[in-house]
């Protein structure tokens, strides 16, 4: 009894060392093209530099504080940008998720059966494949004064549209081409997280006695939140950078009054002609902290039934734990 | 072997030095030459022989989103460390951001750097030497001079006017009072006096008072509020196409279908423009009955202007000196070819004894029914001052055309679109203020 034997330690096989090896790539592209440059923008915020005479004559960098953004706060606009980018973003993001969802619902739905899934799925997806430069011109052509919609209105007695020299007309253009850029790749994503759900549970609700909408409202939509949020902050975020789309359509956004000019088309305009590294860099960060505040909020806001629902589960251990311990003390 | 060593030193020394003198007889076999459309290229094509060995290398890109300045700066400012085959040799400006270049060190002196004589610049138009001069010092040379006009459709005219010729037409649109007269009468038959907002605005901004930027602030010129005066009456009135300069509407007004009597610009606004636009069938040869080619003529209009204009420039850095300066000799002095230019692609050429022999001799331009304009162009020639020509000259342009768009389609008022387009240049160019 005096000798024990000791059980020789195994060493466990780590497997976790691969999963670093291959993360290794994506963490190198991630710092060489994201990270540094990022570090890079807000270092160059804090400097009074650019290119004079539209690019030739350098002019600092001279290290000037927080003056970049104490200039933007004191002149610059910026929420009329901000509006004129997030109006345009939701004209085209409900029709977006509200087209997108019903497509979704109706392409996985076992009761309907829709036919020649691949080919409608191939079709909704096509406008995202065209460059968002060229999609723009082709809009620009047809909705141009003489172009072939207005001749289109007139042949039908109605008036021709100046789509292109007012606000409205531009703004409606801009979320029309977002829409049909993005809602194919909507209706994929959210497909994917229909086809998640357990079918037991649309038959339950069918057994029920549930409608379409009553299990489309109570059943889908519950289960496919987080596909959902996660959909409205890429969206946002794509939202935010919009900046293609409009460029080429307004060409520079100095239209009907700079109302289709969105931020980054107003960053655009520092950096490209005379590099305004200084203050361009102070915008981008604005515009970061704008973006991670909003994404945040968004991620939050969606996912707060989601926690109540883990505290109540919670809740609901603890007490069936002390019910058992009472239980075993009785 | 102290003395050894001392010897062998001085002897590579003496070698290093030789061949550095002998270093720039050596020329590159390959010529880089930045420019933004083809219009150099085919002149240079048709009438110059590039040395035998040596290729050369055309870097092409738009104008567009000042893309080409990018490209341009780009190459410039890496001009030192680049290897020999890959420097710029020679690029091209154009009249709007000339002196952005011309004051800079990145161009050679045409005179005692590249090596062109005084009395080899003495023939061209003095204009054309007054934009590329920074401090006394030539940097840039052209082949052509801008002197411009105004081109109208010559069966309007006869049908509104009771005449299409050149002298008779000029009556009715020698002041501005008369412009205005013609165009209401225009509008009475169905037709547009202009194209549109942007059309007549190269007349104004050529004839300004000041440079758009002074001191750093931006001028707000009395000839820029003229422009824009007329054009908000010309616009209310109907008296235009309302069309956006170099959209497809301002060229389909001059087309089979267009109802626009006339267009401002200079002769490679003809040649390079307005020709094309008059085709009803583009692939067909230009010529008399396809579309309205040849349904035009020119005369000298309310007021005489030049417009844009296009400068070679050795770059600084350059490995191929001799053959720069011999394209600048052929291209830009020599007479033969000033005089084939004309004669190919209707240019203004930029040699004033050629231009004064060929305007008084029997050059005929098809496109104009025949039509000698060179004689009209003469005397505006001589008359074009760029005096006060800034490197901010494009951005304003651009920038008025585009804020003064929404005060002509009645979106918003005079002051807000001043507003506008002071905020637009001083986005892009950070030194300025208004």
């Amino acid at each position: 009894m005096s000798q024990t034997v000791k059980p020789r330690k195994v060493k466990s096989v780590s497997y976790a060392k691969w999963g670093y090896i291959f993360l290794i790539p994506f963490f190198l592209t991630f710092t060489i093209f994201t990270l540094v440059p990022l570090g890079r923008t807000f270092y160059e915020s804090l400097f009074e530099h650019y290119w004079a005479q539209g690019g030739l004559i350098e002019t600092g960098p001279n290290y000037i504080g927080l003056q970049n953004f104490v200039t933007i706060f004191a002149k610059e606009n910026l929420g009329k940008y901000f509006m004129n980018t997030m109006i345009m973003w939701v004209m085209g993001f409900i029709p977006q998720i509200i087209v997108s969802l019903a497509l979704a619902v109706w392409f996985t739905d076992r009761n309907m059966r829709i036919r020649f899934q691949p080919f409608f799925k191939t079709v909704i997806y096509m406008p995202n494949l065209i460059m968002a430069s060229a999609f723009a011109m082709l809009f620009f052509v047809l909705f141009s004064d003489g172009g072939p919609i207005n001749g289109a209105l007139q042949s039908l007695g109605l008036e021709p549209v100046e789509w292109t020299r007012n606000m409205w007309g531009n703004r409606i253009l801009v979320a029309m081409m977002n829409f049909m850029m993005w809602f194919g790749n909507t209706t994929i994503v959210l497909m994917a997280a229909v086809m998640g759900i357990d079918a037991s549970l649309f038959e339950a609700a069918d057994i029920d006695g549930a409608n379409g909408w009553q299990s489309f409202t109570r059943v889908t939509m519950p289960l496919i939140r987080p596909v959902l949020s996660y959909t409205l902050i890429t969206s946002l975020i794509g939202g935010l950078q919009m900046y293609d789309v409009p460029q080429v359509l307004t060409n520079g956004g100095n239209v009907a009054n700079r109302s289709c000019m969105t931020i980054i088309m107003l960053l655009n305009n520092y950096i490209g002609k005379s590099k305004n590294y200084g203050y361009g860099g102070a915008l981008s960060v604005l515009l970061f902290i704008v973006t991670a505040v909003l994404g945040l909020f968004v991620y939050w806001s969606l996912n707060t039934n989601e926690r109540e629902a883990k505290k109540l589960a919670k809740q609901q251990k603890r007490k069936l734990a002390q019910m058992q311990q009472g239980g075993a003390k009785a | 072997m102290k003395k050894l060593v001392a010897l062998v030193l001085v002897v590579l020394m003496a070698l290093s030095t030789f061949a550095m003198a002998e270093a720039p007889a050596e020329e590159g076999k390959v010529l880089n030459i930045y420019c933004w459309n083809d219009e150099f290229k085919t002149r240079f094509e048709a009438f110059y022989t590039v040395p035998e060995g040596v290729t050369v290398n055309w870097i092409i890109v738009p104008s567009e989103g000042n893309a080409y300045q990018n490209a341009l700066d780009a190459a410039l400012l890496a001009q030192e460390t680049a290897a020999a085959d890959d420097k710029v040799d020679l690029f091209l400006v154009e009249a709007d951001y000339a002196v952005k270049y011309c004051g800079s060190d990145y161009t050679l002196d045409v005179i005692n750097e590249v090596g062109l004589t005084e009395a080899d610049v003495a023939d061209m138009y003095q204009y054309t030497k007054d934009v590329m001069t920074a401090n006394g010092v030539l940097k840039g040379v052209s082949w052509q001079a801008c002197p411009a006009g105004f081109i109208y459709r010559r069966s309007f005219a006869t049908e509104v006017l009771g005449t299409d010729d050149p002298a008779a037409v000029q009556e009715f649109v020698g002041t501005w009072e008369k412009f205005d007269e013609t165009a209401a009468l225009m509008k009475d038959y169905g037709y547009f006096m202009l194209s549109g907002f942007d059309d007549a605005y190269r007349i104004f901004s050529d004839n300004m008072t000041a440079p758009w930027v002074v001191d750093g602030k931006i001028n707000r010129d009395p000839a820029i509020e003229q422009w824009i005066t007329m054009t908000k009456l010309y616009t209310e009135n109907g008296w235009n196409n309302k069309a956006n300069l170099w959209s497809a509407e301002s060229g389909a007004g001059a087309g089979p279908e267009g109802k626009v009597f006339g267009y401002f610009g200079p002769a490679w606004f003809i040649d390079f423009s307005l020709a094309g636009w008059t085709l009803a069938d583009a692939s067909a040869p230009a010529e008399v009955g396809n579309g309205t080619w040849g349904d035009w003529g020119f005369c000298e209009g309310p007021q005489g202007f030049s417009w844009g204009g296009t400068w070679i420039c050795a770059a600084a850095g350059t490995d191929n000196l001799a053959l720069v300066k011999d394209i600048m000799y052929t291209m830009t002095v020599d007479k033969n070819v000033a005089v084939a230019i004309v004669e190919k692609y209707g240019d203004f050429t930029n040699n004033v004894p050629a231009m004064t022999e060929m305007a008084a001799g029997s050059y005929q331009n098809p496109f104009l029914a025949g039509q000698n304009h060179l004689a009209l162009l003469l005397n505006n020639a001589q008359a074009i001052n760029r005096a006060s020509s800034t490197p901010y000259d494009q951005t304003c342009s651009e920038k008025i055309q585009s804020a003064m768009a929404d005060y002509f389609n009645g979106i918003v008022d005079l002051e807000t679109a001043w507003a506008n387009f002071f905020k637009a240049v001083e986005e892009v160019h950070p030194e300025l203020t208004h």
